[in-house]
């Protein structure tokens, strides 16, 4: 027997009896996936809700610190009357 | 505004809808296969089948022109793959005795002769969608189709009578 009269009967092999298809399976995969949809979204949400909320954080901080600001010398006395 | 996106996801749970009418026979059919199990005792092929069809509805918006069926067979096969893996521990070490035809193979192999074979996927596409060799492939399925045309004789020694006391 060569390849594809091999695979033909194979094939044939696959093709028998067929299973039958549940009735409510379009009802169970809708409410599935769209619990994954939801599911999506809201974690979506939440990623972007954190993301705010950092920058905004580090904004704050930012402002309050003003770390660019140099921080006065402590070592030379100030210059005063001369 | 809300007319309108209320009548698109209408026309997209019609056209869903549709695609599982289509689909849903063949792809449980691939399904049953790979899970040798058989046609009509199939949990397994059906919680497989149901899962990969709900990522393909999450991810029906983004399909962009694609085959819809593609998407799900892919969704099937890489599930599959992923369950075997943790199921076994490795794929092709657990060979289930059932009413399939399948059943002397090992998961990989009905893996990669299902979609070769029975979806009629090519060979190099197969082997990315496995993350395979094409060689690999090209064996994997010669292997499977010999064992399949010519069983082996012995059946498996799983039968309680049938053992042999080492002398």
């Amino acid at each position: 027997m060569n390849l594809p009269e091999r695979e033909a009967a194979v094939r044939r092999m696959l093709e028998r009896t067929p299973p039958p298809v549940p009735p409510d399976l379009h009802a169970e995969v809708v409410r599935r996936g769209s619990r994954m949809l939801r599911r999506r979204t809201t974690a979506r949400r939440l990623l972007w809700l954190v993301l705010l909320a950092a920058a905004l954080a580090f904004t704050i901080w930012a402002s309050v610190a003003r770390p660019w600001v140099e921080p006065p010398s402590t070592t030379t006395p100030p210059v005063s009357d001369w | 505004m809300r007319e309108r996106h209320a009548s698109r996801g209408a026309r997209r749970a019609r056209e869903f809808e549709e695609f599982v009418a289509g689909a849903a026979g063949r792809l449980l059919h691939a399904a049953t296969l790979l899970t040798a199990e058989a046609p009509d005792d199939n949990p397994r092929a059906r919680r497989l089948l149901t899962l990969a069809l709900a990522q393909t509805y999450a991810s029906w918006d983004r399909l962009r022109g694609e085959d819809p069926y593609d998407r799900a067979r892919q969704h099937l096969a890489t599930r599959f793959a992923r369950g075997a893996w943790h199921q076994y521990g490795a794929l092709g070490r657990h060979r289930p005795h059932s009413a399939s035809v399948l059943a002397d193979l090992s998961p990989q192999e009905r893996l990669v002769l299902v979609l070769r074979l029975y979806e009629g996927v090519a060979e190099e596409q197969t082997a990315a969608l496995l993350g395979l060799p094409t060689e690999r492939v090209r064996t994997i399925c010669a292997r499977a189709m010999a064992t399949l045309l010519h069983p082996p004789r012995e059946p498996a020694p799983s039968v309680p009578g049938a053992k042999v006391a080492p002398s």
